[in-house]
């Protein structure tokens, strides 16, 4: 990270909407106290509100910012309505909207035109948006332009030492994300041989040219689930919207998870009987014979 | 056990979903409704999920969101939230739910901001997600909240997405359909009244001619909404 994410950086992270959301990652941000942050991502659960809420943070490209179990998130409002712990700019998207900035980061076009969100008023609020007449139909179309993010952070299931990476479960935007990227980071629960990989190369989300740095963090999504691996933590979500009510509370809550511990290893530790409770058997899929 | 709001929410909104449809189904009420819809009148009904699942059969257990694993066991397609959103804007999807914090008379629902200037707003929302695209794109949008005079608004202060194509607004306390692009109420629940709808509702309500007490859940209905949310984390708590 110290490498390849400086302040200042444009970071897509939690591209696969609820799970596999890379907090392992995160928190290190916070560690390293990486400031004036663009965060980009669809949906992002409560890490948004984190890095929003210690202060990494002085844009937001997103179609929403919150806690899935709770509903709102307090660093975030924090953050817009009294403008603390400092103020941030959000770019507004819908889910449908930042999907195709990142496709057309991907594809390498300058836009995509889209019907959606034109009777929005998120098409207005973006200040990156234009509405245009389509010259083929005539019809008005919302141009959404490319988004390239500087890092594109991926938490997936394996990935051998290259970055080449299986994810499997729903993909949500991480592939467009990983496309558009200048560079990815890879965060693996587990770091397998070459030859795992290319069994079943259907299931690699980007080629591992993108891939600058492969960092093996089992448990690195807690509280998000990681399919097969480990399933969500829904409590944890509900006792950090109880505990980040007010500012004093939140930094608590930082000094506790994130500053003090030092690694993910230590975090899991701390989590005590309810990690290991949350691991999934899975099963597993049909032979495929290449 | 007494009917809860919730309950009769859930069945109004599985009564939504027809046969053989393909339906943007959402979290929280709408995904029980999914359920009831398919265990009932709807067995060939098709959910999707935007962050990239389709599956033609209900996840085997309560979800809390729609990433949860078991959502993804027994998905006939775990693909890419572009793959879905663009059937949705194909015209593939026949309907969709969304809930939000505020919603007008004509359907638009906000779950952006409170407050006249986005940049600076009394209350930060999370946002549209897939909200406003569910609105702009799907055949139907189903509008589920709970009801409140400060909810339901003459007009919202940020329209997240849009009413075009709202069909039905069911609340905790009634149902309502759009009619020109007007919210009608047709029935109250039976644990609220005409009276209650009325001064819970920030604009001047429409009733339609034939207005009645919400029908309640079948006792098959009921079954399977307790059988599924057994413990009432979604359909017995408070709103």
């Amino acid at each position: 990270m110290e490498r390849f994410v400086g302040d200042g950086s444009r970071i897509a992270l939690g591209c696969a909407l609820e799970p596999a959301i890379p907090f392992a990652f995160a928190h290190e941000l916070i560690r390293q106290r990486r400031r004036d942050l663009e965060l980009i991502g669809p949906i992002s659960d409560i890490a948004f509100d984190q890095l929003i809420g210690a202060g990494c943070v002085a844009r937001i490209t997103a179609a929403w910012v919150g806690n899935v179990s709770a509903g709102l998130a307090h660093a975030y409002r924090r953050a817009m309505e009294q403008g603390v712990p400092r103020r941030i700019e959000v770019r507004d998207h819908s889910n449908f909207s930042i999907a195709q900035s990142l496709l057309a980061g991907a594809i390498g076009a300058p836009y995509i035109p889209t019907r959606t969100l034109l009777h929005s008023d998120i098409a207005r609020a973006n200040p990156t948006f234009r509405e245009e007449t389509d010259p083929f139909s005539g019809e008005r179309v919302l141009l959404v332009p490319a988004i390239t993010p500087d890092v594109t952070v991926l938490a997936v299931q394996r990935a051998d030492a290259d970055g080449n990476a299986h994810l499997w479960g729903p993909w949500g935007v991480s592939q467009e994300a990983a496309l558009a990227a200048k560079a990815v980071i890879v965060v693996t629960d587990e770091l397998v041989p070459r030859a795992v990989i290319a069994s079943d190369p259907n299931r690699t989300i980007a080629p591992a040219w993108k891939v600058v740095a492969v960092v093996e963090e089992p448990g690195a999504c807690h509280p998000s689930p990681l399919q097969g691996r480990y399933g969500r933590d829904h409590e944890f979500f509900h006792q950090y919207h109880r505990a980040t009510r007010t500012v004093d509370g939140f930094d608590q809550w930082i000094a506790e998870w994130v500053t003090g511990v030092p690694d993910r290893r230590a975090y899991l530790a701390k989590l005590g009987d309810r990690w290991p409770a949350l691991r999934l058997e899975g099963a597993p899929a049909a032979e495929a014979r290449f | 056990m007494d009917l809860t709001p919730g309950e009769i929410m859930v069945a109004q909104a599985a009564l939504q979903i027809r046969d053989g449809e393909r339906v943007f189904v959402g979290m929280r009420l709408p995904l029980i409704a999914f359920v009831v819809a398919k265990r009932t009148h709807a067995p060939n009904a098709v959910g999707l999920f935007e962050l990239g699942i389709v599956r033609d059969q209900p996840a085997p257990e309560l979800l809390y969101t729609m990433g949860d694993p078991p959502n993804v066991t027994g998905a006939t397609w775990c693909a890419r939230t572009l793959d879905l959103m663009g059937l949705l804007q194909r015209g593939e999807v026949e309907a969709g739910f969304i809930g939000g914090a505020e919603v007008d008379r004509h359907g638009n629902v906000n779950t952006t901001a409170i407050g006249a200037d986005r940049a600076h707003p009394a209350v930060q929302l999370p946002g549209s997600g897939g909200g406003a695209d569910i609105a702009s794109l799907a055949g139907r949008l189903i509008v589920i909240m709970a009801h409140d005079r400060k909810r339901l608004r003459e007009r919202v202060d940020f329209v997240t997405s849009p009413g075009d194509h709202a069909s039905v607004l069911i609340t905790t306390l009634g149902v309502f359909r759009f009619v020109d692009g007007d919210a009608v109420l047709v029935s109250y629940h039976p644990t609220s009244s005409l009276e209650g709808v009325r001064a819970n509702t920030g604009w001047d309500l429409r009733v339609s001619n034939d207005v009645h007490v919400t029908e309640a859940p079948s006792p098959e209905m009921l079954r399977i909404i307790r059988g599924y949310d057994h413990d009432g984390f979604w359909t017995r708590r408070g709103e």
